[in-house]
């Protein structure tokens, strides 16, 4: 028997207290019925004695202390899920908003999840090939990773995403593939962007979309991202999918949670965010990976602006400590008319070493690897040296390097968006790069290698 | 004893009704029996942290107080197994319910079913007292577990039992002076919080042997000793403390995943059962411990995860061991410390960090150290720690990082341009240091004589005086360097790249012994020295940095572990036969 309570002692948005209830629990989902009939949503946040601090998921608008009555589920927030739900458009809250009938629950599952036994985990190696040079051959992406984007505003991480999600395919592979996307805050157009460009390519038919606008409400944000994962979790690992699930942008998610925070009146962490921030992105990212004896995946690519390009602002900071790498896009880059704009040394993939080499990529991609990024690395020093003291300061190696760098963003990072390079292709291009450098300078590749590979002059 | 729920936020729950229970009791709360902790008590109200999940609680559940603090179980069966920070086994729990962790579930540490084989020492009629050896389990075929006399009890052995048995069989009963009988298993408990006695500590004075040159050679740490690995992300940090867990010459080493990412601990359980140590060719896992409480499991587990590990090395130092207690990150600790301490409404210290955290830090590094152990075989063990930071945007000015300085001797500083050249490991040459050198400085003379020390000095120097010429160059350009400036620079560049670089994914570069070491190094500064000589004899310096034995140098780190000293004298040679051939052309002209 559920109660009805007509107790709302205090509401400040995004907050409210119940009094005088009874057999209420943490994390439990309510409902909130408006004089009017209209039904909101919200959950417990604390509960003490009798009286219940709740938090609502949407406007507060025109609730009345007297009026409203509040109803507790018994449950948290769950969503109802099955296979139906592919092709279909929902609201930050899991209601299709695309005119479609209501779903048919296969099951409804906590959207909250559980945590992962690291020991049920299979270690993600199985080869993604994107297409992009810059992730294939530098930063490899591998089933099961979580590789976040970190942009800034206005750099074009939406192109790249939508160019993974085209292009992404693991080689030698004919499983079903599904793309979950959660819009989180953003603009009308960029979502139009993303789901056009799945229209485009047909992908829309398996294609999960979660929607929280820029003008929906900021509260609701926090659970879509555990909407989509959900879903996610359900394709991957009842439906033995492969799921990639693209989460933007991160950052008006992390400011909702500091709304909420900042209104429980909680001790502020760094910036004004909430202490747990980390726990609470870990406990989302976390969610990604492969499970043994599950042919199923989710691979995730979460995209954030960096306030101000600053990767120390605590929301990318805690992102890049629990993601497996990242790809971060440069301005300077973009300027220059590099697409995609990826800075490729300060981006990362962890995972890329147990997903390349022999019977996977190639015998020599690890050692190329290696050596594209340090002789990158010593290209750009020559060319900072270069634009202070001229080019006759620079030692002859150090000319080539320089010359390096430059063609090195040019043929191999500036690709376009709608070139999808094999893996060998991408390689190769590396290796025809290494023969502008002395090959005495060639130490991180096995000599056989060189002998192999290197393209004869 | 049992009391009623009266606030529930988070993981934190307040219960009253508890009169009589003992701070940091071990509770069980509401139905499904989830288990916490209680930090303070008011009259009969109990803070309780919870170690799992709280969703679905409310006011009017239960709380049972067990009694007893916070305690893990040791004995056989904890080596080559992975547990949650409250010593809950990942497979077992698995097994019970699946690819997810779910609430309440209750499975002991230690196997209760598994028979093990236990070869009495002690013979009735021996006179015991805390930390003898009662006698002795082969437990893993790396490690023979000593099964001691707990705390608390000394008296005369009535019985023992060999043979077969689970751990908790009385294998030994002692009687002691007051005439009670005490039977013995081979399990004990131990409170987490509390760090376990021995007899004397010293001062560490032998080197922990990591196969690291830039560790070994550089910044060595002794056993017994303290390190930090502080760095932002994607400097290494984890790779750095997996490459110390595979090589490191400990017998037991206990890795501490700490609020990290899952994948990191996969690839942990599924690497290390392949790996072979290279002293005794046992697969690694064999010798391994793990803790793993990853960041998305409950952080109030991850609290108690560092003194989980750091306990069970404490007990197996106290058989004897050496030790190493791998905690990835400190920082993901000190979160969840800050965490609980909002919930309580505790006035913050610096960045929302409670006032006791450098307190409780150095609490846990101070349990680190060699020790003379308990029981009359005089047998001694160590322990030691090295912890992971994660400061914030890499800037270790925030209060983890500082309050771990202040605490730990040796500092391995991660620096991100040093991993965006991918200069692995990135650990900075000139940010780190070990306060060990001296205390371990006779113990390399003794090994290795003088040589290893001069020439570690010498390369630090050179590294040192790069810096400062680097920053010419960058105003003058390299014209300006002297010859021999333009040579301190080449040795620098050798030292850095063929030397201090180390790749943990080639298996002929992930471990590097002393000899090979000091070799490698040597080769470099005998360059160094052969060309100055040269230089002043007006040999040209462009001829000199080109010749071909410096490529073999480049290469000479891949060199195979038995046979290297020959390549090395073969590079040796050539290299003085070149730089000869160069000085002769130089005074031909």
């Amino acid at each position: 028997m559920i109660k009805e309570y007509k107790t709302i002692r205090e509401i400040a948005s995004p907050l409210m207290v119940v009094e005088h209830v009874e057999g209420v629990t943490y994390d439990e989902l309510g409902e909130i019925e408006l004089p009017n009939g209209e039904l909101r949503r919200c959950k417990v946040l604390e509960v003490e004695g009798d009286r219940a601090v709740v938090q609502l998921f949407e406007s507060a608008q025109g609730i009345n202390l007297a009026e409203s009555r509040v109803r507790f589920l018994g449950h948290p927030q769950e969503l109802a899920v099955s296979e139906d739900m592919l092709g279909r458009v929902f609201n930050g809250m899991g209601q299709p908003i695309d005119g479609g009938p209501a779903i048919l629950a296969d099951a409804h599952m906590d959207i909250n999840g559980l945590p992962m036994n690291p020991a049920a985990r299979a270690y993600p190696a199985e080869f993604i090939q994107t297409g992009v040079s810059t992730i294939d051959g530098l930063n490899t992406l591998v089933r099961g990773q979580k590789l976040p984007i970190f942009s800034g505003s206005g750099l074009p991480h939406a192109a790249l995403a939508a160019q993974i999600a085209r292009q992404a395919r693991v080689l030698g592979d004919n499983e079903t593939f599904a793309v979950v996307f959660a819009a989180i805050g953003i603009t009308f157009e960029e979502s139009e962007y993303f789901i056009n460009d799945f229209r485009r390519t047909g992908a829309i038919d398996r294609t999960v979309v979660f929607s929280n606008l820029a003008n929906d409400p900021a509260v609701e944000r926090i659970a879509t991202p555990r909407m989509a994962l959900t879903a996610a979790e359900y394709l991957a690992f009842e439906k033995d999918m492969q799921v990639l699930v693209i989460l933007t942008d991160i950052t008006n998610y992390a400011e909702a949670l500091r709304e909420v925070s900042a209104a429980k009146k909680e001790v502020p962490g760094r910036r004004g965010y909430p202490g747990y921030l980390y726990t609470d992105l870990a406990t989302m990212y976390e969610r990604a990976g492969r499970r043994q004896g599950k042919k199923g995946s989710i691979t995730m690519i979460p995209i954030l602006t960096m306030p101000e390009d600053d990767k120390t602002h605590p929301i990318p900071d805690l992102t890049g400590y629990i993601t497996e790498g990242q790809i971060i896009l440069s301005r300077e880059l973009h300027r220059k008319g590099i697409v995609p704009p990826v800075d490729v040394l300060p981006s990362l993939s962890r995972l890329k070493d147990k997903g390349i080499g022999a019977g996977k990529t190639r015998e020599d991609h690890s050692g190329t690897m290696n050596q594209l990024f340090a002789a990158y690395s010593r290209g750009k020093d020559a060319k900072e040296l270069m634009t202070i003291l001229g080019e006759a300061a620079l030692s002859e190696d150090d000319k080539l390097f320089a010359k390096f760098a430059e063609e090195f963003e040019k043929r191999y990072v500036s690709q376009g968006n709608n070139t999808n390079r094999s893996i060998q292709e991408t390689l190769d291009i590396g290796w025809e790069l290494l023969s502008i450098l002395p090959q005495r300078e060639l130490k991180r590749i096995k000599p056989e290698f060189i002998e192999k590979y290197m393209p004869k002059k | 004893m049992s009391g009623t729920i009266t606030k529930v936020s988070g993981p934190l729950v307040v219960a009253e009704g508890l009169a009589d229970a003992n701070v940091s009791d071990v509770v069980r709360v509401g139905s499904q029996r989830l288990i916490g902790e209680i930090l303070n008590m008011t009259g009969d109200r109990a803070s309780i942290q919870v170690y799992e999940e709280t969703s679905g609680l409310g006011p009017g559940a239960t709380v049972e107080t067990t009694g007893m603090p916070m305690s893990v179980e040791l004995g056989p069966g904890m080596l080559d197994n992975i547990y949650d920070g409250i010593q809950r086994p990942l497979p077992e729990m698995r097994a019970l319910s699946g690819d997810s962790i779910t609430r309440g579930a209750n499975v002991p540490a230690l196997n209760r079913e598994k028979k093990w084989d236990f070869v009495p020492v002690a013979k009735p009629g021996d006179k015991v007292a805390a930390g003898d050896v009662l006698g002795t389990v082969q437990e893993t075929s790396a490690i023979l577990h000593k099964i001691m006399v707990p705390r608390g009890v000394s008296g005369e052995v009535l019985s023992v039992e060999s043979g077969e048995h689970v751990v908790t069989d009385i294998v030994a009963v002692v009687r002691d002076g007051k005439g009670v009988e005490h039977k013995l298993s081979m399990m004990q408990r131990w409170p987490v919080r509390i760090a376990r006695p021995y007899t004397r500590k010293y001062v560490p004075s032998r080197p922990m042997n990591s196969g690291q040159r830039i560790i070994d050679t550089m910044f060595p740490i002794a056993k017994g000793g303290t390190a930090a690995v502080p760095g932002p992300f994607g400097s290494g940090k984890t790779v750095v403390q997996h490459q110390l867990a595979k090589w490191s010459d400990v017998d037991i080493v206990i890795y501490i995943g700490c609020g990290e990412r899952g994948n990191e601990m996969t690839d942990v359980l599924m690497e290390f059962p392949e790996l072979k140590d290279p002293r005794n060719g046992e697969p690694l896992m064999k010798r391994t411990v793990l803790i793993a409480n990853t960041s998305d499991m409950p952080v109030a587990a991850r609290e108690a995860s560092i003194y989980t590990g750091i306990t069970i090395a404490e007990y197996f130092r106290d058989m004897g061991y050496d030790v190493a207690v791998l905690a990835d990150s400190t920082s993901r600790w000190a979160e969840a410390l800050r965490e609980m301490s909002g919930r309580l409404e505790e006035m913050p210290g610096e960045e929302g960090y409670p006032a006791y955290l450098a307190s409780r830090l150095a609490q846990f590094y101070e349990r680190a150290g060699v020790v003379e152990c308990l029981g009359s075989d005089d047998r001694q063990g160590s322990v030691t720690a090295i912890g992971a930071v994660s400061p914030p945007g890499g800037d270790i000015s925030e209060p983890v990082s500082q309050a771990t300085m202040r605490i730990v001797k040796v500092f391995w500083a991660l620096d991100s341009s040093l991993a965006y050249a991918r200069h692995f490991p990135a650990i900075n040459w000139l940010t780190s240091y070990s306060l060990y050198i001296d205390t371990l400085r006779s113990w390399y003379t003794e090994q290795f004589g003088e040589t290893y020390m001069l020439n570690r000095e010498k390369a630090m120097h050179i590294l040192q005086e790069e810096s400062e010429l680097q920053e010419i160059v960058r105003l003058v350009g390299q014209d300006a360097l002297s010859p021999a400036d333009r040579l301190t620079m080449e040795t620098a560049k050798m030292i850095r790249e063929d030397f201090l670089q180390q790749n943990a994914f080639v298996d002929e570069d992930a471990y590097s012994s002393y000899p090979k070491q000091f070799r490698l190094l040597d080769l470099i500064l005998h360059f160094d020295s052969l060309c100055r000589d040269a230089l002043g004899k007006g040999a040209d310096m462009n001829g000199l940095f080109a010749i071909s034995a410096r490529e073999k140098i480049g290469r000479a780190k891949m060199a195979d572990a038995q046979s290297f000293q020959a390549d090395y004298d073969a590079i040796d040679a050539l290299m003085k036969k070149e730089i000869e051939e160069v000085t002769a052309g130089g005074e031909d002209e």
